[in-house]
């Protein structure tokens, strides 16, 4: 279990510094904030705050941004999915992509919220479109996690 | 943390060299086209090729001995003027490896490191003109700022008239902003701006910016004076990092 989490962080971070053209820059989903979302909502038990605060820092250090520049809406989003992975679980899986859109929003804001701090400031909320893509990468993530889940005979 | 305090420095440098392997493999397809590009062409392809490198060569050729007459004669001028020399710089030629992933870090990664004598505040160039400055070196890679970054600003000159002012980034790729330029000041759509040298970070002369659109509003204390960079920050992937004469400055204020 703990070596697929691992791996799959090692995917999300290789998808998240493929390089795109300068207009489609706004139109990266953030895989690593879905894969937190994914973790600590299907596999609590071995994946809590501290990792994902870790996961955070990692995706600063790949980022080339001051160290805890992401960390803080990561840890964020993981302690609210934490707190209601109970529910949420239990819902569709379009329901549960509004929350995706929701939370990764709530991330965005808390790393644009610290770019403002050093001036780097974005004057529309185009920044949500890829909250908007991250919610609709949720469904492909589920099914794609389940069939590895049930590959490699980690179901619960 | 690692915009207050210098303390964390080494340790973030040495930490920075954990994300290389990334960088290294999203750089894969770069690398299978080049080499795909050099090694199966076609013979008449080389030899067109040949032909027109050929071409350019006797063009520049023939433009640098023209400069070589310039060269001594300014240096003759200055001498008269007992003013110092211009020393020719020295560069390391550097591939981009990797752009920072989020839309408002204008962040790149040069496979270039404290090894071959990279420092921090070291200008960085492409043929067309000055990009960045290095912010941060690992023992093999260093980062670079571009100058469009939010953070960034240079001092730069009108090639015209020698006018001084500072392009300064605003997140956007293709423009700068000039700022504190009054509206009385002589500036004209299409000046050229050189890097003036001041402030002691880059070398004087170095092609910066075009003047795009300039507006003046009778309500605001300045004009608006929007730039285009003369680097192709977003195409270029041969660059050059500058050695200037003067000694690398000590640390680099903020991040």
């Amino acid at each position: 279990m703990r070596s697929l989490i691992g791996m799959s962080f090692v995917c999300a971070f290789v998808l998240m510094v493929v390089p795109i053209s300068y207009q489609w820059r706004w139109c990266r989903p953030e895989f690593v904030a879905l894969l937190i979302i994914y973790w600590t909502l299907y596999a609590p038990q071995n994946f809590g705050l501290v990792a994902a605060w870790g996961v955070g820092l990692c995706q600063d250090l790949l980022e080339l941004v001051p160290l805890g520049f992401n960390g803080l809406g990561i840890l964020v989003i993981a302690y609210i999915v934490y707190m209601v992975h109970q529910r949420i679980r239990n819902y569709m899986i379009w329901h549960q992509s509004l929350w995706v859109f929701v939370l990764v929003g709530v991330y965005l804001l808390f790393s644009n919220w610290l770019g403002s701090f050093v001036g780097r400031t974005v004057d529309r909320p185009v920044f949500l479109l890829s909250a908007v893509l991250s919610a609709l990468c949720w469904p492909f993530l589920v099914v794609l996690m389940s069939r590895l889940a049930v590959r490699f005979r980690l179901v619960q | 943390m690692g915009r207050y305090t210098h303390w964390l420095d080494p340790v973030r440098s040495k930490l920075d060299m954990l994300t290389i392997p990334f960088y290294w493999v999203t750089n894969v397809p770069n690398r299978v086209s080049d080499w795909v590009n050099t090694h199966w062409v076609s013979r008449d392809q080389l030899q067109q090729e040949n032909r027109l490198l050929r071409n350019k060569i006797r063009v520049q050729e023939s433009r640098l001995q023209k400069m070589a007459a310039l060269t001594a004669e300014n240096l003759r001028l200055r001498q008269l003027m007992n003013s110092s020399e211009i020393v020719q710089d020295r560069v390391l030629i550097a591939e981009m490896v990797g752009v920072s992933p989020d839309p408002l870090v204008h962040k790149v990664i040069v496979n270039k490191g404290s090894r071959d004598g990279v420092y921090v505040g070291q200008p960085l160039l492409d043929a067309y003109g000055l990009m960045g400055q290095v912010v941060s070196v690992s023992d093999f890679t260093s980062q670079v700022l571009l100058i469009t970054d939010n953070t960034h600003a240079i001092p730069v000159q009108v090639t015209r008239n020698n006018v001084r002012t500072v392009a300064e980034g605003i997140g956007d790729l293709y423009r700068l902003q000039l700022r504190y330029v009054s509206s009385t000041v002589d500036i004209k759509e299409g000046d050229i701006l050189v890097s003036s040298g001041l402030g002691g970070r880059f070398p004087i002369g170095y092609p910066v910016a075009q003047v795009e659109t300039i507006s003046y509003d009778p309500g605001e204390p300045f004009a608006e004076v929007i730039a285009r960079p003369a680097a192709q920050l977003d195409r270029s992937r041969h660059v050059l990092l500058v050695f200037s004469e003067s000694p690398p400055p000590a640390r680099i204020e903020g991040r």
